[in-house]
């Protein structure tokens, strides 16, 4: 009972980063089919935008090497050189805002929903830091697990696509270098998107005094 | 600072503002509190029992007036020795329970002590511990929604009392309770009040708490109405605790 002598005040608080990781998985894993929700609203953004750009790669590659007589009719379509139509950029730049706008939401409502929470982990001790470092771990793992499987899926159906097209050269021609740096990229963007997304509403939480924060009833 | 005063109020106001209108919640609160005490405030819903206590518990700031903890003043305490203090000096204890859903009674009751750094052992030996001594042994790895009403109560209590602290705070925590578990949780402060000379804060409607308390501070309108002794209960002591 250090604590009943009058040792005065200490500043000592901490919360293992193990620790933080654990509770933060634990989180996701027991809110299972709410942390789903979330992460498919993050897998499909990425699957889209992958879908787009590794298709661009593949037409691209496939192109080189077969010449312009034998996809003529592709021509039409794809005049840029570059692999990427002004259309497939439009459909890049809806893609991320489809998944800017979808995690951002996700996050938010994840977040709103757990104030009580908050304000309770608050009184037992928590840091504001504390509070947002969880959050972000969470926000972290969904994104990383939202972000490769959408990365996987999103591969898988311009695969298929271009199997169509193309047939069997696809794999013989395969950009595998290139598509390989969209999937990372792609994972890195839905990571920071995610995270991003509950950073200003977790930050925002965290500050709240405790009691206010008890006081909102979602 | 050597006295046994734990907390001293003085002219605590709160002012809760809502649109053009300053609502004031407290009106100038003077309290001493000394150690070991059990103390009872009562009064009238929307009197100011919930905002005193969330002031008290440093879960909110006052407008104006101070409040000293073993002398010092919460006011100039910096974030971390604000978290330090919640985290091992008061424990604190809901109407609402507040048990973290997604965390079992023993994940519950051990989230503090980490807060304080102690080791995952002596985490799950003291709160088994603690869950013991609340009467709950045989459910540490139940989840909140896996227990009743007065057993998350106990649970809470458990958890209030993580980290030793000198002072619990309770805010009506009988309220959601019927009136046998109501009792027994009274029952309960009041053991635990006695065997650690811990100082009980209560804010509450229930005329049960009465039989425990040394103490009774009535609140009316956001000010000390009265404070009466146990023993004295029909003689009336002032408005402010004095010694
Ligand atoms: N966050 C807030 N914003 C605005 N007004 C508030 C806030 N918190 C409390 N009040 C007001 O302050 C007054 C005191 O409220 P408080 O919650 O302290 O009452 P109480 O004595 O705990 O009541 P009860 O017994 O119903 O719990 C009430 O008039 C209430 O409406
Ligand atoms: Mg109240």
């Amino acid at each position: 009972m250090a604590n009943d002598s009058q040792s005065g005040i200490r500043r000592q608080i901490q919360l293992p980063l193990s620790e933080a990781v654990r509770i933060s998985f634990q989180s996701l894993k027991i809110r299972f089919w709410r942390s789903l929700i979330t992460t498919a609203g993050i897998l499909l953004g990425i699957a889209f935008l992958v879908a787009v750009v590794a298709g661009a790669e593949i037409s691209r590659s496939l192109k080189e090497v077969k010449g312009t007589a034998e996809i003529q009719t592709f021509m039409d379509e794809e005049e840029d050189t570059e692999g990427v139509s002004a259309q497939q950029i439009w459909l890049v730049v809806m893609s991320l805002i489809v998944c800017v706008v979808g995690i951002a939401n996700s996050m938010l409502m994840a977040v709103t929903e757990r104030f009580r929470e908050i304000g309770t982990m608050k009184c037992l001790g928590a840091l504001d830091r504390f509070v947002v470092e969880l959050f972000l771990l969470e926000s972290g793992f969904q994104g990383l697990a939202g972000a490769l499987a959408g990365a996987l899926i999103g591969l898988i159906a311009t695969v298929l696509l271009n199997l169509k097209d193309y047939g069997l050269d696809l794999f013989w021609n395969f950009p595998l270098l290139r598509v390989l740096i969209v999937l990372f990229f792609a994972c890195l963007i839905g990571m920071i998107l995610a995270v991003l997304g509950a950073a200003g509403p977790a930050y925002r939480a965290a500050k709240l005094p405790p009691a206010e924060a008890m006081r909102v009833e979602v | 600072m050597a006295s046994d005063i734990v907390i001293k109020t003085e002219g605590v106001v709160k002012e809760y503002r809502m649109g053009n209108n300053i609502l004031q919640a407290l009106k100038g609160i003077d309290l001493e509190i000394g150690r070991g005490e059990y103390i009872s405030i009562m009064g009238p819903s929307g009197s100011g029992k919930s905002t005193i206590f969330n002031m008290i518990g440093a879960l909110d700031r006052p407008t104006r007036g101070t409040i000293l903890i073993d002398g010092q003043d919460m006011a100039k305490l910096d974030t971390f020795e604000v978290a330090w203090l919640r985290c091992n000096k008061i424990g604190y204890i809901f109407q609402s329970f507040n048990l973290i859903t997604v965390m079992t009674a023993l994940e519950n009751v051990t989230l503090p002590m980490i807060f304080a750094g102690l080791s995952e052992k002596d985490r799950n030996k003291k709160g088994t511990e603690l869950l013991e001594r609340v009467g709950l042994g045989g459910r540490i790895d139940h989840k909140p929604d896996e227990l009743s009403g007065g057993q998350m109560q106990r649970v809470a209590i458990a958890r209030a009392f993580a980290n030793d602290p000198s002072i619990i705070l309770a805010d009506e925590p009988t309220a959601n309770l019927d009136l046998v578990t109501g009792r027994e949780i009274i029952g309960l402060l009041k053991v635990l009040n006695e065997q650690q000379n811990v100082t009980v804060i209560s804010a509450t409607h229930d005329l049960k708490m009465l039989d425990v308390s040394d103490r009774v501070v009535y609140i009316r309108d956001g000010l000390v109405e009265r404070i009466r002794n146990r023993d004295e209960i029909e003689i009336e002591i002032g408005t402010v605790g004095g010694h």
